[in-house]
């Protein structure tokens, strides 16, 4: 396990959050910390309910950290808290009053960027996640997994530096989710954005990330990271690999799965 | 000229029709009517030909019970209908009385009730503080209210859209709170992120998402306000359907008093169709709230 060579671009110093009262408070997250550097995909992997989602929460300042320190941003990129940061839920969170681009427009207008290059620049997005031509659709004529790719557009029609994603395939049926991996694989390979991915699919985290961040149950505690060293391009096929094989064999017995 | 859109092209293969749209959007494309307005008519009948038949079925039983029964208990349709043709009736002007009163008390009534609701949400002290005395007071029969209305504003149209208005206010304010405090809270988180103001959260995010219950709200409240502005007229009015029915009852005018209530009924529905189909234009149907 090499220690990134780039200044990170994100880095988390000994968090600890805990929520409810003095009495019975419940410890969430405890002494997590590791770096990312740009341009980085980090797939968060833990059991459900381990504290990955206010772990992410913390890092896009919805909530806030009771210990540690949360840094964003580095000497090459600077990082501004209201527009650097895109976010994926696990619901797709479309509202169901505008059409598929105004949807993914919402963060341009928030942010009062010009209305004519970010329409122009959703067009774009919606082709690059499969979407051409359902721009003037309603969220309710999609599928739950073209509703996803809708909510992954709007989460970089501002361009942001830093994407957090919770979950965002948890919802979907086995297929599309691995279907939707090699997407987003080829979507974060030419955005060169920074990825931050929280998931319970151990496979998912390995395929998809450059590191996997692997945290015990509640408080989520860092077990291990790892460095994922596979091919760049990656198909479904290479989970069969053996290399893949051993990672998430590691990850499993991490995880005190084995 | 619909029908010419409707035919297939003359060298119309369907393969090759179909294969020219991109995949998936000819079938969510919501129902066409191809044809013109005649082709909605039809339409529309074949759509609700059982609602349609009740009511012809409704009017039919009633013509004919009215033939064992004295004129001034249940009196014909036609002789009801006839009533319109009889000057000394009045009938516009008390229709456009109640119409005022009914439009009056309801347009106020979501006005102050959504404003109200509005502010609660913004001030969440000031619901705390006032949504108690308000449940208290929705308790009140407003109707038993309107006597003292009169005492305080006098009588005619302003005190009945006054008591219209005390009647549709409280499923206003309480719909549209329940509206807004129901805003999904990831909702608000995905624009949190990105720093999004109050302001816009509410004008992108909690108003729009709450319009269905606002619009709920607005179905009850339609079809309270035309009692509230009946009421009203009963008690203190010198003109509207409510003050004539009451006038009308005295002589045991029955076709009379029968024409009135048609046409507060007709008066009711106007307004309620007016809600349905803005409704309709800017909600969503699947945000729509039942």
């Amino acid at each position: 396990m090499s220690a990134p060579t780039l200044e990170p671009f994100v880095k988390l110093d000994r968090l600890r959050k805990s929520y409810g009262g003095r009495q019975n408070s419940l410890l969430a997250v405890s002494d997590v910390s590791f770096d990312v550097g740009p341009g980085e995909f980090v797939s968060l992997v833990g059991p459900s309910g381990c504290g990955k989602s206010t772990l992410l929460k913390i890092v896009a300042g919805l909530n806030r950290q009771d210990e540690g320190e949360v840094r964003i941003g580095c000497a090459g990129q600077p990082f501004d808290p209201a527009r650097d940061i895109g976010m994926v839920f696990q619901q797709p969170l479309l509202l169901k009053w505008r059409s598929v681009i105004d949807n993914v427009l919402l963060p341009a207008e928030i942010l009062g960027l010009p209305a004519a290059e970010s329409r122009e620049r959703a067009r774009e997005l919606l082709k690059l996640v499969g979407l051409a031509g359902f721009e003037a659709s309603r969220p309710y004529e999609l599928s739950g997994g073209m509703q996803q790719r809708a909510a992954i557009a709007r989460a970089f029609i501002h361009d942001p530096k830093l994407v957090l994603m919770d979950e965002p395939f948890g919802a979907l049926d086995a297929l599309t989710r691995e279907r939707m991996n090699v997407e987003l694989r080829r979507i974060w390979q030419q955005s060169g954005k920074t990825i931050l991915f929280v998931t319970h699919s151990i496979t998912e985290a390995v395929f998809l990330g450059t590191q996997v961040v692997v945290l015990t149950a509640r408080p989520a505690r860092m077990a291990a990271r790892i460095e994922i060293v596979l091919p760049a391009v990656r198909d479904l096929g290479i989970k069969t690999h053996e290399a893949f094989g051993t990672y998430t064999r590691r990850i499993y017995e991490l995880l005190g799965m084995t | 000229m619909g029908s010419a859109e409707t035919k297939p092209s003359a060298n119309g293969v369907g393969v090759a029709d179909i294969a020219e749209q991109p995949p998936g959007v000819a079938g969510i494309a919501g129902p066409r009517h191809p044809g013109g307005p005649s082709y909605a008519v039809v339409a529309f009948c074949g759509r609700h030909w059982v609602a349609i038949l009740v009511h012809v079925a409704f009017v039919a039983l009633w013509w004919e019970a009215s033939r064992y029964v004295p004129r001034f208990i249940l009196p014909s349709p036609a002789e009801t209908i006839a009533t319109l043709w009889v000057p000394r009736y009045n009938w516009p002007r008390h229709v456009v009385a109640t119409a005022i009163e009914v439009f009056g008390g309801f347009s106020l009534a979501v006005l102050v009730g959504v404003a109200l609701a509005v502010v609660f949400n913004w001030w969440p002290a000031v619901n705390r503080a006032t949504m108690p005395l308000l449940v208290t007071l929705n308790m009140i029969p407003k109707v038993a209210m309107a006597p003292l209305f009169i005492v305080w504003l006098s009588y005619g149209v302003g005190p009945n859209i006054v008591i219209g208005f005390a009647i549709c206010f409280f499923p206003m304010v309480i719909n549209t709170s329940r509206g807004l405090a129901e805003v999904e809270p990831d909702l608000i988180d995905l624009v949190r992120v990105i720093r999004a103001s109050r302001w816009q959260i509410f004008a992108k995010i909690a108003l729009p998402s709450a319009l269905p219950f606002i619009f709920s709200g607005m179905r009850v409240a339609a079809v309270l306000a035309v009692a509230g502005a009946i009421v009203g007229e009963f008690i203190g009015s010198d003109q509207g359907l409510g003050y004539l029915m009451m006038s009308l009852q005295a002589t045991l005018d029955t076709p009379g008093m029968f024409m009135a209530l048609a046409l507060v009924t007709l008066i009711g529905v106007a307004l309620y169709g007016i809600v349905i189909l803005t409704e309709r234009a800017i909600v969503p149907a699947d945000a729509r709230v039942s």
